[in-house]
């Protein structure tokens, strides 16, 4: 599913990586602990987390994740748009809970990784 | 940096409770070892041990160093930290064991995952600690 829908359909506000909407990704994975989110061996992961903190976006760099939701209505800080920005990272905010968020997508055909 | 035709080394300076920048310098280890060519399966088993480390030594010491050797053979990354050190190496790797202040839980860590997700994903790990004095942990990727 490419960037430019999962925003539609989660009704979500890229902050950054505007450039990327035609980047795809297969599987998601939703988690508050960033240490589960290490372990994975999958690539083009899509990250949905409900925190908000600049480790979300380190994360999403070591583990190669280029598409990250922030759900439950939680705000990205400059800093954090900023390094997303850097390591060319879309970073989308969402409204829904992190529950709607991945039953969307879930719905729509993104795969969980297991 | 020093470097040499078989060999480079980089340092790295870690402040222990600054979590607006943990994983600085896992970043820009994960760029040097792009610009080298590195397998990026080496690169990202090296770059999630190095960060959960670098976390490591931000959650838990008051400062440290992290050296980087680089030769064609293997990647050795050493985390040397001043703090209060590991009274229980044994127990600290056991899967779901930490010491986390709430701070650190609410950035995303502190589950007990780290040590033992270092090891998983390191070819080498060397750990020793003296209370009171600090820790030292050392990890080797093999390149070939």
């Amino acid at each position: 599913m490419k960037v430019s829908e999962i925003q539609q359909l989660i009704d979500g506000r890229i902050l950054c990586g505007e450039e990327l909407t035609d980047y795809s990704v297969e599987v998601a994975f939703a988690s508050d602990l960033m240490s589960d989110v290490l372990t994975l061996k999958s690539d083009h992961v899509l990250l949905i987390t409900g925190l908000s903190n600049m480790q979300i976006i380190r994360t999403a760099e070591m583990s190669d994740i280029h598409c990250v939701i922030l759900a439950r209505n939680k705000k990205a800080s400059q800093e954090m748009i900023d390094l997303a920005r850097e390591n060319g990272q879309v970073l989308i905010e969402c409204q829904y809970s992190v529950f709607k968020t991945c039953g969307l997508l879930f719905q729509a055909g993104v795969k969980p990784i297991f | 940096m020093n470097q040499d035709s078989q060999s480079m080394h980089f340092e790295y300076n870690v402040e222990g409770g600054n979590f607006s920048r943990a994983g600085y310098a896992s970043s820009e280890i994960k760029k040097l070892l792009k610009q080298l060519n590195v397998d990026m399966g080496i690169i990202k088993r090296t770059v999630v041990g190095c960060y959960e480390a670098e976390v490591n030594v931000v959650a838990h010491a008051y400062t440290g160093t992290i050296y980087v050797d680089l030769n064609t053979e293997s990647i050795t990354i050493r985390f040397q930290d001043e703090g209060p050190g590991i009274p229980d190496i044994d127990q600290a790797m056991v899967e779901g064991f930490s010491t986390a202040s709430s701070k650190v839980r609410e950035m995303g860590f502190g589950a007990g995952m780290g040590l033992p997700n270092i090891k998983k994903n390191a070819d080498q790990m060397k750990i020793s600690s003296i209370v009171g004095k600090g820790t030292t942990l050392e990890i080797t990727m093999l390149l070939q």
